[in-house]
């Protein structure tokens, strides 16, 4: 399984924090799981095809290209406002 | 000279600068000590604000910060290292993050401790939610803070 989270408006949209999403062979980068999330609904389709979307893989901010496998965590969210 | 140590904490409680100074300043081979506070403040973008949600990531919080830290002591020669991010709730005036970094000489702390702030602006998964007059909304990253954190870059 793969550990997906969502945080802020990307969680708040969703209506999700946290789901977990079987590791099929279709998924194998973190483009691949968005696309997979997507294509869920018309809202999941629209949250997540935000050009501001990041996206990070096990904790670290990663390229779109990154590889993602069983037991990966991986977190979707806008960018960041701290500070 | 000390063990170089960061402290780097995220809570919701609030911090005392008094006692955070006290404990980075207490080293006689530093000359240095410069610290930051970011509080909440009365409007953003032209509306008014009356409180703040901070959310996190839980884990990659702590762990951008130490990494920024960490960098932070690669580019300048620094002894203290204090990091302290609130979350949750806060109201109008509240304290949110102190920076804090001792050295032997001022141009080192000064660069560092903007060089941290500008840095965990962008980097670190912290996200406002802002209440007002007209409801809540989420705070949108701004260019500013990414020109500021880029100017850091090295070429």
């Amino acid at each position: 399984m793969i550990n997906v989270l969502f945080f802020a408006q990307v969680r708040e949209l969703l209506g999700e924090s946290a789901i977990q999403v079987e590791a099929t062979a279709e998924i194998n980068s973190a483009e691949t799981l968005r696309a997979v999330l997507a294509s869920k609904d018309e809202k999941w389709g629209k949250v997540l095809a935000s050009d501001k979307l990041l996206v990070a893989v096990n904790q670290t901010i990663s390229g779109w290209d990154t590889q993602v496998q069983d037991g990966d965590e991986v977190a979707f969210f806008p960018p960041v406002t701290g500070g | 000279m000390s063990a170089n140590v960061s402290k780097v904490l995220v809570q919701t409680q609030d911090f005392s600068v008094p006692e955070e100074y006290a404990l980075i300043a207490d080293d006689n081979s530093d000359g240095a000590v410069v610290t930051f506070v970011g509080k909440v403040r009365d409007f953003n973008d032209g509306s008014a604000v009356t409180d703040l949600t901070l959310e996190h990531y839980p884990g990659m919080t702590e762990s951008v910060l130490n990494q920024i830290a960490t960098e932070a002591r690669e580019r300048w020669p620094l002894n203290k290292v204090t990091i302290i991010h609130r979350v949750g709730t806060m109201s109008l005036g509240e304290q949110i993050v102190f920076i804090g970094v001792t050295s032997a000489h001022r141009k080192a702390a000064f660069a560092a401790c903007e060089f941290l702030i500008d840095f965990l602006k962008t980097k670190a998964p912290f996200w406002k939610l802002e209440a007002g007059e007209t409801g809540k909304s989420w705070v949108e990253a701004k260019d500013a803070d990414e020109q500021a954190a880029k100017m850091w870059d090295r070429s």
